[in-house]
């Protein structure tokens, strides 16, 4: 274990060193880190929208929101708890500003014809997991969707969203609950 | 437990597409250019070392802005970058990521439109607007901060009543950073259409802490945060003298079918189960480790002071056969009170009395001390028990609340459970409480007065010590030929899967003795002008005929040490049983939590009807529980307005 944590200090410079160096003004320190967090960025992103274009869409956003952000970076954080706060706050403020669209704009015919469209395409394993995804609340969905990636503790996830350990387990019982309860249901129209 | 986490896992890595490859690079080269952009903006503030290609390809800009020096045109040319920005990727004009709207604390600032917030970026990036968060804003708000974030805002879009009229009401002693609390709560449960979903299942409940919160949040001048109010746990907070078990069962369920005070249209069904009263004198020996948090925030007058009040008082009404041992942790930590006989008072005082509060956390493995302790106390034929006593600081040895849970879980299933005991206000988690309790099989109560911890600790020492059955659940299943729509009023924490009703190895709550747990339905005939959801057009609407019973009720417990569970069935018929007072009020604290909820059900009901329903059916109110909670309603009343 102590190995492999001096070979990866040696071969990597840690994300926070990265992340104050770009914060300093750091170009190169700035371009690794990205180039280092981009998937994962996406995959969270991936996770809290549930259709990959609009993923793409909010990394984009995100890219282009974080060299600003960098600067605020203090050290006092994880690098990564301080991205994925600045992912799931993104994935937040684009759904807030997609529903008010779409009620001033599309309307919800429109929604549900897009939304036909996409099941239509979807195999039947993707249909269950959106449709399990949208089904739970904003608060689940962004601590499932957090909790997902790997090596991700609770206490970690409690840190990104502002909430204490407990509201963490909590809130994924709350999605076992939910996610059987789905499944009850399921079985009980076949 | 996690198979249903592990299945939709696997789902997601499944479906987990790769991200683009045009796109990434196309991101990674915006995103630098920008935050070359950005770096230029700076000059002059701190030097740049950027080396590599982009920065090359920026150079030129660069020495535009440095030779640019006065600062409103240096706002200017950035303007500009930022318009170059928007073109360069378009996509992103409509959904952009304002960089400096949001603060990453989740208290966040208002929303600023995108281009005019680049060019304040440019202005005052360095000194202001990225401000990194320093106090964290905790998920349930208690009422003295203000509704700007999220979460209040959550409370208010639900609640109706309750953000905004908290919005302006400060109160100076609870400090905001302090303020961490976290309440464990559900959505209200829906209401369900009995043809399609007959069938409620739910564990009993007889914590209480949400009564207690509630009352300390008014008393205090504000109304208690939604999620903060079980409204199963406020009308269990309430001793009921239900007609008590005879014979060897340890309890009985007694059904009441009556109109609904708020709803004309509807019925409530009152199930009130009361557990047997055993002799006290004949109660086995009591094994009590008392696992004390005696953080430094626990100096408080209303906190470890009170503990240690509360504590002579429950010395007092044990017997000479029962032990006592105290374990402390964070602050000073370890075995204070090796276990003593109860009848060595002055022992068990002065160790109390010795009880400090200060000093930072020190992470410990209290609750594991505090087991090996109770361990070393049972014997065969005695209750053993770990009492938690905190102001929220769970940090007892195990941070992974499932591994903590865990190891609760085992250790009930080997014969030592666990009560938690919540002091204080500001940074109880009242989440973490439930859990440890539930998994424990325990109480889960808070203390906020001397009265309060007379009621818990003395009053209720039988009950609250004494589990008489364990995981209790309660199925009903309605009969669709007379019921069109039913609700479960609370127990939204406690929802059990149908099929768990009959499987012992799924866990629930449990009665101690003499306790009273009750439950209320409210549901809709069939016919009835307050049916809800419309009848379908497609489906087969053949109503069964036959059955007078409204539903069916099934009880399921074990006796102590049992791991077979026993059966009790009864059926639910129209005008059942006699409303009387206990009946009655408990009506009128279910109406209250309700409404404290939002009151999504009660239509014009109001807090008037609830004080006049609850003061008509006071009774004696030996302790006057009823009586604080009729003052509680006004003073909920006058807060709402």
């Amino acid at each position: 274990m102590a190995c492999v944590l001096l070979f990866e200090m040696r071969m990597m410079t840690s994300d926070e060193d990265l992340a104050k160096a770009a914060a300093g003004g750091d170009a190169d320190a700035f371009a690794t880190l990205l180039a280092r967090h981009y998937d994962r960025m996406f995959r969270l992103a991936f996770r809290l929208t549930g259709r990959a274009e609009a993923a793409e869409d909010l990394t984009q956003d995100i890219c282009a929101a974080l060299p600003a952000k960098i600067a605020g970076f203090r050290a006092q954080a994880k690098f990564t708890t301080w991205l994925y706060r600045v992912v799931v706050n993104a994935a937040e403020d684009a759904r807030r500003r997609q529903a008010s669209r779409d009620r001033a704009a599309t309307g919800w015919g429109d929604v549900e014809q897009m939304r036909r469209a996409e099941a239509a395409e979807a195999t039947e394993a993707m249909n269950w997991l959106q449709q399990a995804m949208n089904s739970l609340p904003d608060e689940l969905r962004e601590t499932l969707a957090l909790t997902l990636e790997d090596d991700m503790t609770h206490a970690q996830a409690a840190n990104v969203l502002d909430v204490s350990e407990g509201t963490v387990s909590w809130r994924l019982s709350e999605v076992r609950k939910r996610l059987r309860a789905m499944k009850q249901e399921e079985l009980a129209n076949e | 437990m996690s198979d249903e986490l592990d299945d939709l896992k696997t789902l997601m890595d499944a479906a987990m597409p790769a991200p683009d490859a045009k796109r990434r690079s196309e991101n990674l080269d915006m995103a630098q250019k920008s935050f070359a952009q950005i770096q230029g903006s700076r000059v002059g503030t701190r030097p740049t070392v950027e080396r590599g290609f982009l920065a090359r390809v920026t150079e030129g800009a660069k020495s535009m802005l440095n030779a640019l020096s006065h600062r409103g045109a240096l706002a200017a040319t950035t303007a500009v970058a930022a318009v170059a920005l928007v073109m360069i990727v378009p996509q992103t004009r409509d959904i952009m990521v304002n960089p400096t709207s949001r603060s990453e604390n989740r208290a966040a600032a208002p929303q600023v439109s995108a281009l005019s917030s680049e060019t304040d970026l440019a202005d005052e990036l360095p000194e202001v607007a990225l401000e990194e968060p320093v106090v964290e804003a905790p998920l349930a708000v208690e009422e003295a901060i203000a509704p700007s974030s999220k979460r209040v805002q959550g409370f208010a879009a639900q609640g109706g009543t309750t953000a905004g009229l908290l919005g302006g009401v400060v109160e100076p002693s609870i400090a905001p950073e302090q303020n961490t609390e976290a309440f464990s709560n559900g959505e209200t449960n829906p209401l369900k259409v009995t043809a399609e979903d007959p069938v409620s299942t739910f564990s009993i409940d007889v914590d209480t802490a949400s009564y207690s919160i509630v009352r300390s949040s008014l008393m205090s001048g504000h109304l208690p945060p939604k999620d903060a109010v079980r409204v199963e746990e406020m009308v269990n907070y309430f001793p009921y003298s239900y007609p008590a078990p005879e014979g060897d069962v340890p309890f009985r369920p007694t059904i009441t079918v009556t109109p609904t005070p708020w709803n004309e249209g509807t019925q409530l069904v009152h199930i009130g189960i009361q557990g047997a009263m055993p002799e006290i004198d004949d109660r086995p020996p009591l094994n009590l480790v008392f696992l004390i948090d005696t953080s430094g925030s626990m100096q408080d007058a209303n906190k470890l002071p009170l503990l240690k009040q509360s504590f002579r008082l429950l010395l007092s009404e044990l017997l000479p056969a029962d032990q006592v041992s105290i374990v402390t942790y964070a602050g000073s930590a370890g075995q204070v009170l090796e276990p003593t006989s109860a009848s060595e008072r002055t022992k068990i005082l002065s160790a109390l009395e010795q009880l400090e509060a200060g000093g930072s956390t020190a992470g410990q493995a209290g609750l594991q001390q505090a087991y090996q302790v109770a361990e070393g106390m049972a014997s065969d034929g005695e209750v053993t028990r770990v009492i938690l006593a905190t102001d929220g600081d769970f940090n007892v040895g195990l941070s992974d609340p499932d591994a903590l849970e865990d190891f609760i879980a085992k250790k009930r299933d080997s014969g030592t459970f666990l009560s938690v005991l919540g002091f204080g206000r500001g940074n109880l988690d009242d989440a973490t409480m439930q859990a440890l309790a539930q998994h424990g099989n325990g109480q889960a109560a808070y203390i906020d007065t001397l009265g309060e911890a007379r009621k818990v600790l003395v009053d209720q020492l039988t009950g609250a010590l004494f589990p008489i059955a364990n995981d209790v659940k309660i199925q009903v299943e309605f009969n669709p030929a007379q019921i069109a729509e039913y609700r479960l009023i609370g127990y939204e924490t406690r929802a059990l899967r149908r099929e768990d009703f009959s499987n012992d190895k799924v866990d629930a709550g449990d009665i101690g003795a003499g306790h009273s747990v009750t439950a209320i339905y409210e549901v809709t005939p069939v016919g009835s002008d307050a049916i809800r959801n419309g009848p379908l057009r497609y489906a087969t609407e053949t109503a069964p005929e036959g059955s007078e019973e409204l539903g069916y009720l099934k009880l399921r417990y074990k006796s102590p040490g049992a791991t077979d569970s026993q059966l009790i069935e009864q059926p639910i018929l129209l005008g059942q049983g006699v409303s009387n007072d206990d009946v009655r009020f408990s009506y009128a604290i279910a109406g209250f939590g309700q409404l404290l909820r939002g009151g999504e059900y009660l239509g014009e009901w109001s807090y008037d009807d609830a004080i006049a329903l609850a003061n008509e059916s006071k009774g004696t109110d030996p302790f006057g529980y009823r009586a604080e909670a009729v003052t509680l309603m006004r003073l909920a009343e006058t807060l709402s307005q």
